[in-house]
């Protein structure tokens, strides 16, 4: 199989970011961003040696439309459980999932991902036998959470940077 | 610039969307105060930096492309670098806790 080519993320992203900061799109600018960007890259290299080099970045689409949409509805779900605490508090706890990814990035967006999203936060990843601990506000039906954080964001995940 | 120059068809969705920011922010403080484990807290915090924040950042968008009369996003940049920056922490504390509760 034909491994899609490779896309340098970290000076990519810096020269966006230079350019959104400056709010322009002007040649000077970009010529600057981009002479800043090759610096940085350079000068990091020696502090992380493991750059990030995804391939199949428009997998990424999706998957930021699947996260942006899981975020609005698990932000008004913690919202009623917090309103309904006056009766009962939720049935929170641990569980483990267990991962099919080795990539370091894959996994550090996808700790951002379950952390970032209301009503889960990332508690911890066994690195021997890859299985995720995962702390859960409403935790009732542990396989609908398994299936969520494998299919929607495990796999995405292991497409681009894999 | 002042904010009665933003045009009536911006400032109404911005508001709008100042209403819903601040709301979301408060229920997940209030929910600091309800849940009562401190596992369960952590998850209230995080209803403010995501869609609240996400409302706020929304509204700012909007009323700075009106007034400026194009397209204004490096607000853009300040979700990026919250999304980046609010896990670490959360996950920080939640690890501290485990950690002491093991001991």
């Amino acid at each position: 199989m034909k491994r899609p080519p490779l896309i340098p993320l970290l000076p990519l992203v810096l020269v966006g970011t230079w350019l959104l900061l400056n709010d322009s799109l002007s040649i000077s600018q970009m010529l600057l961003g981009i002479a800043f960007a090759a610096f940085v890259t350079v000068a990091v290299k020696t502090l992380r040696p493991l750059p990030a080099w995804p391939h199949r970045l428009h997998a990424g689409v999706g998957l930021c439309w699947h996260v942006l949409i899981d975020i609005a509805r698990s932000n008004i779900a913690v919202g009623r459980i917090i309103l309904g605490t006056t009766r009962r508090q939720p049935p929170s706890g641990f569980m483990k999932i267990p991962l099919d990814m080795h990539d370091p990035h894959g996994l550090a967006m996808l700790s951002i991902i379950i952390t970032a999203t209301p009503g889960t936060v990332w508690a911890g990843h066994d690195t021997e036998h890859n299985i995720l601990t995962l702390h859960v506000l409403d935790l009732q039906d542990e396989a609908t959470w398994i299936r969520t954080i494998k299919q929607r964001y495990e796999r995405p995940l292991m497409e681009i940077f894999e | 610039m002042s904010a009665a120059d933003v045009p009536l068809w911006a400032a109404l969705p911005a508001a709008l969307l100042l209403i819903c920011g601040g709301v979301l922010t408060l229920l997940g403080s209030l929910g600091l105060l309800r849940l009562d484990t401190f596992y369960a807290r952590l998850h209230a915090p995080t209803m403010g930096n995501t869609l609240g924040a996400g409302c706020v950042l929304l509204a700012s968008i909007l009323s700075a492309s009106a007034l400026a009369g194009r397209p204004v996003i490096h607000e853009v940049l300040i979700t990026v670098f919250i999304l980046l920056t609010s896990p670490v922490t959360t996950m920080l504390l939640m690890r501290a806790a485990m950690l002491r509760r093991r001991n």
